[in-house]
């Protein structure tokens, strides 16, 4: 309840700056979004900040925010307790092989989409845009069942290859084959005697890299986070990827927090720099696949 | 008729690069979408063990689902979560759309990917963090509310009633940067000449919200509306970590979600293959009934 009252004081404070004449609506604004990005980021910090401290630390009241000075012992102990680089090394192996397979076959589809006029263009177009619509929970049990029979459980080939060529990609790519590859080009290849595949793949390839970054970052973090399926599918220890150590580190209660505070800042610090860095490609094209026009 | 077919296979091996290009997916598809899809269907109505002996046993497992009390237990939390976390992920991803589509703000690149931060985030490392941050004894946020005067909670524990809240903060927490990216391309899509026209008009800028905005954002709403109730029913990593991997959801079942019910069926913790496919096929029609619903309540409002 007063945790309610809390909220609605402030919600108060910030409208009656917002009747500030001149500026106010302005201060207003930016308050509410600076109190969001703390929000946001807040979670960020307690995690980096607790990795440098020692469990005894972390455990206190009141909790000490500031970072500390056991990094170092931090980084022992977890070298100690889990095989962190067989792990990176697992994820980086399942993202980047998943990464590319999504681009050649995703950029293949969706370009054959958008500049093709074959028959059945439409109907196989409209079947791809449903397939996209169905949840895929309602097949959950046998796509397990197909695994083993494949002999796919334990392996990296049942992450990478059932949704190497997937729909979204496809139709992504498609939204932006259409917009940006030029006719004239193809005609001009086509002209110098150039086959079909030497088209794609030597003259339009190039030209679409902007959409292949954007793709790629999106899919690659996909793949990077995922945790149901390779928990149903990656049994054995030396398979793990990142989301399934940290798992393993939470439920082995014998774990400092320390050390697995360390560890998924390890974990996830990577991924969280490159997005800064390329968040541009990543939300447009984000936005691109969720905004028809 | 002759000459006819021959020009089909003419034209069919014209574009035959067009089709190779686009056969992985369809091959794919077929066997790692389709064949699931429809086999699943098939084993709804079984009862096996994933080995032997497969009994045909009717309608009986949808039966003694809905009368298996954790089902429905499950299927509370779902909805329990789902729905009230809807709340601020819609109305605050709005919100925050709509202020940073304002012509006063600067910097929003830098906002917009503070916000989406958590969606490129591994969902197991932020339950971890979460987990320490609902902790009973030296968890961040008993520590805030000490301020406010109010004894520690025991968030995760207790009658697991509250772990449900920890999975709604955390859903809102980690969709709302998602959804607010979404709004604001659709809300930069909306020609500002309408807005200058609003304005000569008189109206002012809540008027405008509710008259223009939302209007004109309708399908993206609907799309996010749809997308998030989909990773509602998925709902899985964020309260099975939080409860310590625990298949059950916690004390009292309190963090059991529908996808920790039916993985707990089979493959991980039970053998009842053919229970857990008739478990698969009602989450799936609750979605589809669901996106449907949307879809209508949305467009009848026309």
């Amino acid at each position: 309840m007063k945790i309610f009252f809390f909220c609605l004081l402030l919600i108060a404070v910030i409208v009656l700056i917002s009747r500030i004449p001149k500026r106010g609506t302005k201060i207003a604004l930016y308050a509410v979004l600076i109190i969001l990005a703390v929000i946001m980021i807040f979670p960020f910090y307690m995690m980096f900040a607790m990795s440098t401290h020692a469990t005894s630390e972390i455990y206190s009241f009141p909790p000490d925010l500031l970072f500390g000075s056991r990094t170092l012992e931090n980084f022992y102990k977890m070298t100690a307790a889990v095989n962190f680089p067989l792990s990176f090394l697992n994820s980086t192996i399942v993202s980047l092989s998943y990464t590319v397979l999504v681009l050649l076959f995703c950029s293949m589809g969706g370009y054959a989409f958008a500049v093709y006029d074959f028959p059945g263009r439409r109907q196989l177009f409209s079947l791809l845009l449903v397939t996209m619509m169905i949840p895929w929970t309602a097949g959950i049990i046998p796509w397990f069942m197909l695994m083993s029979k494949f002999g796919w459980v334990n392996s990296f080939k049942s992450l990478i290859i059932p949704g190497c060529a997937n729909a979204f990609g496809i139709y992504w790519m498609r939204q932006y084959c259409s917009k940006n590859v030029s006719r004239s080009l193809m005609e001009a290849a086509r002209i110098d005697g150039c086959s079909e595949w030497t088209i794609f793949f030597r003259i339009i390839a190039p030209v679409i890299q902007p959409a292949y970054a954007s793709l790629g970052i999106m899919q690659f973090v996909n793949v990077w986070n995922d945790f149901m399926q390779p928990l149903l599918m990656l049994r054995d220890p030396d398979k793990m990827t990142l989301p399934l150590l940290l798992k393993t580190m939470v439920s082995d209660r014998g774990t400092d927090i320390g050390t697995l505070m360390f560890t998924s800042s390890c974990a996830v610090l990577p991924l969280l720099i490159v997005f800064l860095f390329a968040s541009k490609y990543f939300l447009s094209g984000l936005t691109a696949g969720a905004v028809k026009e | 008729m002759n000459n006819n077919s021959h020009g089909f296979l003419y034209t069919i091996k014209k574009y035959k690069v067009a089709y190779a290009y686009i056969a992985p997916f369809y091959v794919l598809f077929a066997i790692f979408g389709l064949y699931p899809i429809v086999a699943g269907f098939y084993l709804g109505f079984f009862r096996w063990n994933g080995l032997t002996g497969r009994r045909f046993i009717g309608i009986a497992n949808y039966i003694s689902l809905f009368t298996d009390k954790l089902f429905l237990k499950a299927l509370g939390n779902t909805f329990f979560i789902g729905i009230i976390a809807h709340i601020p992920i819609l109305l605050g991803g709005l919100a925050l759309a709509y202020i940073l589509n304002s012509k006063l703000i600067k910097g929003k690149n830098i906002f917009k990917t503070i916000y989406f931060m958590p969606m490129v985030t591994s969902a197991v490392a932020i339950t971890i963090i979460f987990q320490n941050f609902f902790g009973y004894n030296y968890g961040f946020l008993n520590y805030l509310l000490s301020f406010l005067g109010i004894e520690k909670i025991n968030w995760l524990g207790g009658d697991g009633s509250r772990i449900k809240i920890a999975v709604i903060v955390m859903f809102a927490w980690k969709w709302i940067g998602w959804n607010m990216v979404i709004y604001l391309a659709g809300m930069q899509a909306i020609s500002s000449d309408i807005y200058e026209a609003a304005t000569i008009d008189g109206a002012n800028n809540w008027r405008m919200f509710f008259s223009i905005t939302i209007p004109m954002l309708k399908p993206i709403i609907i799309f996010t509306v749809i997308q998030s109730t989909i990773g509602m029913f998925n709902l899985f990593t964020e309260p099975f970590v939080l409860t310590n991997s625990s298949w059950t959801g916690g004390a009292n079942n309190g963090g059991l979600t529908l996808m920790m019910y039916l993985l707990n069926k089979a493959p991980q913790g039970g053998t009842s293959y053919g229970y857990a496919s008739a478990c698969a096929y009602v989450i799936t029609l609750m979605i589809i009934l669901i996106s449907f619903f949307v879809n209508t309540a949305a467009k009848e409002k026309d």
